[in-house]
């Protein structure tokens, strides 16, 4: 169970926190992407083996959602949210 | 029974408290401080329990979480499946019986199956209950394959329970190394955990007669014990096994010795700043033929029955070795009265320091077991000698053996650190670190008392500021210990007749190994699967170093080329109980509830999960109803009188900020924005892929203030989805979430009479059709209550959804319940709305939203905005559709005979063929209005088929139907809006 850095809560358990994927590109602008990009934008989701920024929602606490990177392959969090109060 | 195997004296039991238990319906004694194991082998039974596959008899092995072969099932209060009768302390009354035999463990008829066994080699299942289905052989092969039987009842007394902990240090085994890193690190003041598999501390020291400071070693145990259980900073949780070693340090323990008796077992999750893992070693077993008779016994199991439980396990011993450990236990064999005839050891040459312990003894080195007499108990053994050639038989009654021992990487593998194999120890040693966590001692392949205790102060006083290693300045001197080993992973197997075990707990022999390798398994991994070498209870305690050096030499690799498999958790068998803690039945998802759930009970309501785990009534059904006569009349009430629903689980939530509007543009298909406050529009959100999510309503308060609604069981998952845009994808909008499902109840009043109803009700609303038009709200009174009246529909009738507080909401239910006696209100449950929204053929997730439609495909193109540039969803959808591939479509479907149901979710096929479908039955219920079945069906190309006939193809029929427009009531809406 990974221990997450939440901006306002600081360390709690996974079990609070919902996974909201890993963070992708920027959703283009509809009226000026080509097909190919659209496509690749909702598809193309980050699956290394190794560091990943990935989105988490402290659902089961403040209702913050933040940005953590994460090492898949040792679970090592290696940047957390500015802290916030 | 006599206790003929009991020493006189020595031993960590206490003679004075005699034990009686039960075993195989036989009462036999034991003492305080045994374990089952013990006090079996003290009442001299050899065979404890018959192996998996050949029904061979076994008997005690090891001492401790090692053993593979005596499983036990554990009867009456204590009931529980597979019991390894090592690891059961001995209780007054405690009452066991052997598995996997019938009709008993001393005659067992699955024992036929040794014949067999050129039948069954390794793989045999997956080549042979394969024809004509697996479902033939499953309900057989799964009553075999569980071993013992499970507790058919929970325990009658007491609970189990869970713990969270935080802490500096968490140290693992209570042997040397962690006692000493206990005590040094406790001295700094630091708050320490200190968890233990065995019913009492010491590990190795309980059973090697150490000495520490010219003392007795457990001296020092015990001094180390007093001190630390007087530290308030210390907990020390013996008769507990760390199990589980997760992400970030978090360790599960299973705490079995609960001070409090009402608690059966205790399950702790602590997560530690470091985890110092001292789990010492755990012998590995040698591989000959015939090594699982009865009598075959690891050499330190032997030692620990004889020195700590005073039993002694035979009388006649011969030792087979690779290694010096077996040296030091001569003294303690021969002081108990055991005859040492030979000591069979594999190494040429032997130091002559270690045999200096065996003096007296008759050492026969270079020299192998070439095979075990004996079935149910050894009676001799075959001693081969590579020095002369020569065979001898041996008479005895025990075998002791050893192949070295493996350091405990179970955990250290769990944190997801690397192993390394060591030539030197001719085992696998921690290599790599990835969480905060650090070994010491035999678990990292240190094996000498002196060395263990300088390595772990030099890691303990490094972790600590000067100041606080001033409090540990304590000397300790000890024994001189040696090791060393010459690693043989099996006796010569390549012709061998007799069957030599590697598992004995899943019977995989060396035969099994070779036909892995020779039919191509060779990658560690599948060997374990083909085989089953090392799974199991004991997932290869002892045995699978022996299959990885086994493939090693008959692949001509090194061990570390062949890896190890995947240590996983639990590193023992953990019980259900103990992972769920007070979680159990009602407690593991509570049910939600409104305040008319009692209400609901009281009038005998059927309830069901309606999603998001919220109670709903089903229906109400009356004395001698059935369930379609109950959902007929309340159906027909709503169409022709008045009903009343709880609507109060719908998803609720109050968006308030500057820019509110333009955020519900972004995520509903149609246009919101231009609503005036006091009305709302129903609109649909679709995910960015272009397929529907929810549905709803919205409705504008004022300027910057709105509200919506969601369906019940999505209402989560939407509040996720609008936060997370405005998170990530449009943190520039001003709009604040709250989510108020729980502040608002609300009863829907629907019919049409619902309006005459709520002027007897009484209000100061004004409800003329004109002044209060469909989809516009009111706030005022409803009987006095302040209320949030809303004109929407979920039913296609004139309909009143009166939010209130929930402090009013059950006084709001009897009013009306009260009022509409005149009117003969009935309420309605989930099973009537079912059928009033089919009727009126409005959409349902779970039904006609399955994730794969989006608008255009339920008919609703009057939903997609043609005047915004964007919302979520819409590129996606023209994209979809651009590919011009066929949609399945939502059409009406009418039985061609009336009176027969098509059941929800019934294919439909061409012309009923038997080919590819062609869409699906969504719903289909009796229609009170149109006196007959009506269903709704996701078609290809069903808009265009209107008219045509489909075909639902069943199993055993076919039922033709006619499409139609998916409205089979009031199609223009005028009552909605009546």
């Amino acid at each position: 169970m990974l221990l997450i850095k939440c901006p306002f809560c600081k360390n709690r358990n996974e079990t609070e926190f919902v996974y909201g994927g890993p963070v992708g590109a920027n959703r283009p602008d509809p009226t000026r992407a080509s097909d190919e990009e659209w496509v690749d934008f909702l598809t193309m989701v980050p699956n290394p083996t190794g560091p990943v920024h990935e989105r988490w929602w402290h659902a089961r606490g403040c209702g913050e959602w933040f940005i953590i990177c994460r090492d898949t392959v040792t679970h090592e969090i290696l940047e957390t949210p500015i802290e916030k109060s | 029974m006599k206790s003929h195997n009991r020493l006189k004296a020595g031993g960590r039991i206490d003679r004075s408290k005699r034990l009686s238990f039960n075993f195989n319906g036989k009462i036999y004694y034991g003492f305080e401080g045994d374990t089952l194991a013990s006090a079996m082998l003290a009442n001299g039974l050899n065979v404890i329990s018959r192996s998996f596959k050949y029904h061979r008899p076994r008997g005690i092995i090891g001492s401790g979480v090692e053993d593979p072969a005596s499983l036990v099932e554990l009867l009456d209060e204590e009931a529980s499946g597979n019991n390894l009768s090592t690891n059961v302390k001995l209780k007054e009354g405690l009452s066991a019986k052997s598995i996997n035999c019938w009709p008993s463990v001393d005659f067992d008829f699955g024992a036929i199956t040794q014949y067999f066994e050129k039948f069954i080699p390794a793989g045999f299942y997956y080549k042979t209950f394969k024809w004509p289905t697996w479902h033939l052989f499953e309900p057989l092969i799964r009553v075999a394959a569980g071993l013992a039987n499970a507790p058919k009842m929970p325990p009658k007394s007491g609970h189990f329970e869970s713990r969270n902990a935080h802490t500096d240090y968490l140290i693992i085994g209570a042997g040397p190394a962690g006692l000493l890193a206990t005590l040094i690190a406790a001295r700094s003041g630091a708050n320490v955990f200190l968890v233990d598999q065995n019913t009492e501390a010491g590990g190795s020291l309980l059973s090697l007669n150490l000495s520490i400071n010219k003392r007795p070693a457990m001296d020092w145990v015990d001094g180390v014990i007093k001190e630390i259980s007087a530290m308030s900073n210390v907990t020390h949780l013996q008769d507990s096994t760390a199990w589980a070693y997760r992400e970030h340090n978090l360790v599960v323990v299973n705490e079995r010795e609960v001070e409090n008796a009402s608690i059966i077992e205790r399950s702790w999750r602590i997560r530690a700043k470091k985890v110092i893992i001292a789990t010492g070693a755990i012998e590995r077993s040698l591989v000959f033929p015939n090594n699982d008779r009865p009598g075959v016994m690891l050499a330190s199991a032997v030692q620990t029955f004889v020195s700590r439980y005073a039993v002694k396990p035979g009388e006649n011993l011969v030792i087979f070795t690779n290694n010096d450990s077996v040296y030091s236990y001569i003294k303690d064999f021969k002081r108990a009265g055991i005859n040492i005839l030979a000591i069979v050891d594999s190494r040429k040459t032997i130091e002559s320091d270690v045999l200096d312990y065996a003096a007296d003894e008759r050492v026969i080195p270079y020299s192998i077991i070439k095979n075990v007499n004996g079935y149910k108990k050894v009676n001799s053994v075959v001693v081969e000698s590579f020095g002369d050639n020569g065979l001898e038989i041996i008479s005895c009654d025990l075998l002791a053996h050893s192949g070295g021992w493996n350091p405990a990487v179970h955990l250290h593998s769990q944190s997801r650190g690397t192993v390394s194999f060591d030539e030197k120890i001719a085992a696998f040693i921690p290599d790599q670190y990835v969480q905060s966590a650090i070994n010491i001692g035999a678990c990292n392949g240190n094996f000498n008392l002196r060395e263990i205790f300088d390595e772990t102060k030099l890691f303990m006083l490094g972790q600590l500021s000067a100041s606080k290693q001033m409090v540990y300045e304590e000397k300790l001197e000890c024994n001189k210990q040696m090791y060393s080993i010459e690693a043989l992973w099996s006796t010569d197997l390549l012709n061998e007749k007799n069957k030599a075990f590697f598992d004995i707990q899943n019977d995989v022999t060396h035969h099994d190994i070779q036909l892995a390798l020779r039919e191509g398994f060779s990658n560690i991994e599948h060997v374990k699967r083909y085989t089953t070498g090392g799974m199991g209870f004991d997932q290869g305690k002892t045995g699978n170093v022996n299959i990885i050096g086994a493939i090693a030499d008959l692949e001509g690799i090194g061990l570390n080329d062949v890896g190890t498999t995947t240590f996983r958790s639990p590193f023992t068998p953990i019980s259900f109980g103990s992972i769920s803690g007070v979680r159990e039945g009602a407690v593991v998802l509570p049910f939600r509830h409104t305040p008319v759930t009692k209400w609901n009970l009281e009038k005998g309501a059927f309830m069901y999960e309606a999603g998001a785990r919220w109670r709903r009534p089903g229906y109400f059904p009356r004395d001698g109803e059935s369930f379609q006569e109950a959902v007929n009349r309340e159906c027909h009430a709503v169409r022709t009188g008045v009903g009343v629903y709880d609507g109060s689980p719908l998803g609720k939530f109050e968006l308030k900020g500057e820019n509110v509007g333009e955020f519900l543009d972004l995520i509903y298909t149609n246009m919101m924005s231009s609503l005036l406050p006091g009305n709302g529009r129903y609109g649909l959100m679709l995910t960015d892929d272009g397929l529907i999510f929810d549905d709803g309503v919205a409705f504008r308060i004022d300027q910057h203030r709105w509200f919506i609604s969601t369906s019940s069981g999505h209402s989560d998952s939407v509040n996720q989805h609008m936060q997370k845009i405005l998170a990530f994808d449009r943190p520039d909008l001003d709009v604040k979430i709250t989510n108020i499902t729980n502040q608002w109840n609300n009863a829907t009043v629907c019919g049409p009479l619902a309006r005459k109803l709520l002027q007897k009700l009484g209000t100061n609303i004004d409800l003329g059709n004109s002044s209060f038009p469909f989809m516009t709200f009111r706030e005022g009174k409803i009987a006095n209550i302040p209320a949030r009246v809303i004109r929407v529909s979920f039913t296609g009738e004139l309909s009143f959804e009166i939010n209130v507080s929930p402090r009013n909401m059950l006084t709001l239910w009897e009013k009306i319940i009260k009022a509409g006696a005149e009117f003969d209100i009935l309420p309605v449950g989930s099973e009537a709305s079912h059928v009033l929204r089919v009727e009126k053929g409005f959409l349902s997730l779970g039904h006609e939203v399955d994730g794969t439609v989006d608008p255009y495909d339920l008919g609703m193109n009057w939903v997609m905005s043609k005047k915004k540039i964007d919302f979520i969803g819409k590129r996606s959808v023209h994209l979809r559709r651009s590919s011009g591939i066929v949609r399945r479509e939502l059409v009406g479907l009418l039985p061609t005979n009336p009176d027969e149901a098509i059941p929800e979710g019934a294919p439909l096929t061409p012309k009923g063929k038997k080919v590819a479908t062609e869409g699906f039955t969504t719903a289909c219920v009796w229609s009170v209005v149109n006196n007959r079945w009506v269903g709704l069906a996701l078609l290809e190309n069903g808009h265009s088929r209107h008219g045509e006939e489909a075909y639902v193809r069943l199993k055993n029929k076919i039922i033709k139907a006619e499409i139609t427009r998916p409205v089979f009531h009031d199609p223009d809406g005028k009552l909605l809006r009546s």
